[in-house]
């Protein structure tokens, strides 16, 4: 079964055509990866994805919805989560609040029953809690509630970001760039850790990634995406020595 | 010439003049904006103090229209630089809105002090010899054209310095890029120093041509000539030169016209409905570029 | 000693049910002051005023501290509440047959104001900071001229001789309501979507928060507010004209939410009641009988060359005190840390079940 499909998508950043022409295909529970040179467009797709941009031409359906056209939040509430390349955590916000926003789309009570805390506020607020404490258990950061984000070290702040797009409650789960600054330690810590939410939370996971040895090493498909052109698709032996892919790497020099 | 004509042409005269004033007001808030990206709230004030120390050169030191002029904007630039040093260096790094609140306590402070010291409305003696000559119905005064005159060469004098100078460089690099220009050997607390000095003495320069212009004063007046000359930078584009002088001469125009056609309550009232026009229509100004950000 | 004195307060700090005896006393107090005039008038005005100034400040705060963006409207909200209410009591309803629908005017004003809050909001859809100033600069400056320009709510000369049917009870009641619901709009997905807009407006979308119902909510729930301290303060003052609600109006306003400090409810109320009473206090007349315990030859020149002046020297204070307070205290008093007892309970636990007080948004603060 097809979670998402993207065809023919194009995007223009003014004369700039950053995404010229990606497809693709996932499944339930896919576990694929984005690789590329910098500046290939990776980072513009998942904008495209989650609606931060609309797509010029082409169709991005998640199940059987067209998301072109949808706001973030639309698309969010549609159980799409994802991190970011530069983490942006809401920096002077406690670790609770920052996963308990990320409920706003579940939380089932009317503007009246905010402002009066009546009726369903006090059920809702109390189950965000508790998810929130639960999300933050697994990810250990529950000793951290109250913390201001900015105040966590870096590693915790990836950890928070996508603890709080689990918040969200998604299906597909978007991570972009979840490996970088990270030493070759906790990149074999963060690789069991992504397979096991993929089966916790039962996820299809998209993700970009210029660590190869993450990529190659819990990808089952990965797509190599070249000045937004979707290169080659397929699972990592192939693409590990597909001609392609090499020249595309070796002629923009070292990746990174 | 046709009534119509003329009537045209006599109100563009007025506008040129509005607009000369705003446009040199306007550029202190721009070229602050562009270094520091602070709306610095004031610097209407500024201008006020400005057209005070014109009276005071004028009345108290006896002094002509061009050392008036000169101790003005100097006295002027020197109350932007103390203005900067005192108040806003310290929260460089504070977040946006202290700034911000900062500016806004200095100018009722500048206002409040002002009318202290001068309780009531001062009226300014005539500087200069006023000759009005009549153009073929349009009635010119000497005192239009050195204003125009006078802003206009100012004006040009910025764009040279900004465009040309090596201080003007580093102006330009400094509000291109925060994070590496220090690196690179700018002296950055120089050149916003500097900044904000041309800006004041700028403003100076507008303190004094109002004060000929529209000769009684008060510790209030900057504040609404201030906000029409900050609508006037954002009208251009904020933190660009040239769409300063452009939205203030633009706004000049629009609020000379609408006082020739409505009743003069009227005025205020077109002024910021064609702002929030513009800004709706194109929120970045005319010469603005759109600032995207990346996610 | 200090250290019984703290452990003394925290025991008094956690005991929330207190604040509903404060309560309690509070609209004791309200009733009783101008009943057996406890105390007196000047006294019973100026707390009527710090009232109406909280309500502003309360409610500015939720748009510039809580959302971050910087409103300059309040003052146009508060005019059109005022001149709603205004008129509703001058000349729509038989005030002088009830006076018990003056609460009814207020309300409508409040009403009135909201609807405009939330055209005000459409335009910080697409622009924030700087350009969202000028917007709501510009919709002040228009609200301002509109009035001007309309004989039959008297134009620039306002409206003078309204009654005067703002009482102590009917302030207290007000700050009472604001209070409660501002909070309760901070404390719910609303409020933390209203923060994270402020943090990272795109991340916010992001997260699934809908940011345009979220801004149309804190517009109108802010301006909600400040057309009822308008209509309170109309019906105070007694007269009311365009002049009275300019951008010196909004400063003030600006300046006593920024001096209690940015998203924090109690310091509004602090900022708004130390503003307001300090200014208050160094009225002349004010120090003078403050001070007329001294001697006299210590007095008199004191009186002569420094209290006489005072009335235009406050003025100059006053400002030059708010950019000492940004200087060395940037956040205000109390920026983005509350009061305990505003904190909802379920929020205070569930930051603090695993550790202690931390520097977080919600933590906990003592009132200081
Ligand atoms: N908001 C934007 N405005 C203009 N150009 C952009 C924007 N975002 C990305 N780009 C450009 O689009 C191209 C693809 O960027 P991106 O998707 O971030 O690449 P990457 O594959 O490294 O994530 C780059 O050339 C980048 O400069
Ligand atoms: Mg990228």
């Amino acid at each position: 079964m097809t979670l998402l499909t993207a065809v023919k998508v194009k995007h223009y950043f003014g004369g700039l055509c950053a995404v010229s022409d990606f497809n693709l295909q996932l499944h339930y529970g896919d576990l694929m990866g984005i690789i590329g040179p910098n500046g290939a467009g990776k980072t513009t797709i998942f904008n495209l994805i989650t609606g931060v941009y609309r797509a010029s031409e082409g169709s991005i359906r998640l199940r059987n919805t067209e998301l072109v056209g949808k706001t973030p939040h639309q698309i969010t509430a549609l159980r799409v989560g994802r991190t970011f390349q530069n983490i942006r955590l809401f920096r002077d916000l406690s670790v609770l609040d920052n996963v308990r926003i990320a409920h706003y789309a579940q939380a089932d009570y009317s503007p009246l029953e905010a402002l009066l805390h009546i009726g369903r506020y006090r059920r809702e607020e109390q189950r965000i809690i508790e998810n929130s404490q639960r999300l933050l258990a697994i990810f250990k950061l529950e000793h951290l509630a109250g913390e201001t984000a900015k105040n966590l070290p870096y590693g915790l702040q990836r950890r928070l970001e996508i603890a709080r797009a689990l918040a969200i409650g998604p299906e597909l789960l978007l991570l972009d760039e979840p490996a970088a600054g990270m030493n070759p330690n906790e990149i074999d810590l963060l690789m069991e850790f992504i397979q096991w939410i993929r089966t916790e939370f039962k996820l299809t996971i998209l993700l970009i990634e210029h660590q190869m040895k993450l990529v190659m090493g819990i990808c089952e498909r990965i797509t190599v995406l070249d000045f937004g052109e979707t290169l080659v698709e397929g699972p990592p032996e192939v693409i590990q020595n597909h001609p392609k892919v090499l020249e595309a790497y070796l002629g923009e020099g070292p990746v990174g | 010439m046709s009534e119509s004509i003329v009537y045209w042409l006599q109100q563009t005269l007025n506008a040129l003049q509005l607009g000369s004033i705003y446009a040199l007001i306007a550029l202190g808030y721009t070229m602050v904006y562009g270094i520091l990206t602070m709306i610095n709230f004031a610097h209407g004030d500024v201008f006020m103090v400005g057209a005070f120390f014109c009276f005071i050169a004028a009345v108290y030191l006896g002094l002509p229209f061009l050392p008036t002029l000169l101790l003005t904007m100097a006295g002027a630039a020197l109350l932007g630089v103390l203005i900067e040093r005192l108040a806003y260096k310290p929260l460089r790094n504070a977040p946006r809105v202290s700034a911000i609140i900062t500016a806004l306590g200095l100018g009722l402070f500048l206002e409040n002090f002002t009318l202290a010291l001068a309780p009531y409305p001062k009226h300014i003696p005539a500087l200069l010899e006023n000759v009005t000559w009549d153009l073929g119905g349009v009635s010119v005064s000497s005192l239009q054209i050195i204003i125009i005159c006078l802003s206009l060469g100012l004006m040009f004098l910025l764009d040279y310095v900004v465009h040309r100078t090596p201080v003007g460089m580093a102006m330009r690099a400094i509000s291109w890029d925060k994070t590496f220009v220090p690196l690179m050997g700018v002296p950055v607390d120089l050149i916003i120093s500097v900044t904000f000095a041309i800006g004041a003495g700028l403003a100076g320069a507008a303190g004094t041509m109002y004060a000929l212009a529209y000769p009684v004063i008060d510790p209030y007046m900057g504040i609404m000539v201030g906000w029409k000359a900050f609508i006037s930078a954002v009208v251009g584009g904020i933190g660009n030169i040239r769409g300063a002088m452009i939205g203030a001469f633009i706004l000049g125009g629009v609020e000379i016209m609408v006082t020739a056609f409505f009743p003069s309550t009227y005025r205020d009232f077109v002024a910021f409905s064609l702002l929030l026009l513009l800004i709706v229509i194109r929120p970045y100004g005319i010469l603005g570029k759109p600032r995207t950000q990346k996610v | 000693m200090s250290a019984l004195l703290r452990s003394g307060w925290e025991w008094f700090i956690a005991q929330r049910w207190l604040m509903m005896v404060f309560l309690i006393i509070g609209f004791v107090l309200a009733f009783a002051i101008p009943e057996y005039n406890l105390l007196n008038k000047y006294v019973q005005l100026v707390m009527m005023y710090v009232g109406i100034n909280i309500i502003l400040t309360v409610s500015l705060n939720l748009v510039n501290g809580y959302m971050g963006e910087f409103s300059l409207a309040h003052a146009g909200f508060m005019a059109v509440g005022a001149y709603t209410a205004a008129l509703l009591t001058q000349k729509v309803l038989p005030i002088a047959a009830h006076p018990w629908l003056f609460p009814l005017a207020v309300l409508m004003g409040g009403l009135v104001a909201a609807v405009l809050g939330l055209i005000v909001a459409v335009p910080s859809f697409k622009v924030r900071g700087d350009y969202l100033a000028i917007i709501t600069l510009a919709f002040l400056m228009i609200v301002k001229s509109v009035i001007e320009n309309i004989d039959y709510i008297g134009g620039p000369r306002g409206i003078p001789g309204i009654k005067k049917l703002t009482t102590l009870p009917w302030v207290f009641f007000w700050v009472v309501v604001t209070v409660w619901v501002v909070r309760n709009f901070v404390y719910s997905k609303y409020g933390r979507g209203v923060l994270s807009i402020r943090e990272d407006e795109i991340a916010s979308d992001l997260m699934s928060v809908n940011t345009r119902r979220v801004k149309f909510m804190a517009f109108m729930v802010s301006s909600f507010f400040a057309g009822i301290a308008g209509g309170l303060f109309a019906h105070l003052l007694q007269f009311i004209s365009p002049r009275v609600f300019d951008i010196i109006k909004t400063t003030d306003v600006l300046i006593m939410v920024y001096l209690g400090g940015i998203a924090s409810i109690g310091g509004s109320i602090l900022g708004a009641t130390a503003y307001t009473v300090l200014l208050e206090l160094l009225r002349p007349s004010t120090v003078a009988a403050m001070l007329a315990w001294l001697p006299a030859m210590v007095f008199d020149p004191l009186n002569e060359y420094v209290i006489s002046h005072l009335g235009v020297w406050r003025m100059v204070i006053m400002p030059l005190l708010l950019v000492l307070v940004m200087l060395y205290w940037p956040r205000g008093i109390m920026g983005l840390r509350e009061f305990r007892w505003f904190v909802p309970k379920r929020d205070m636990e569930a930051h603090h079940c695993l550790n202690k007080p931390t520097g977080g948004s919600h933590d906990a603060a003592d009132g200081r």
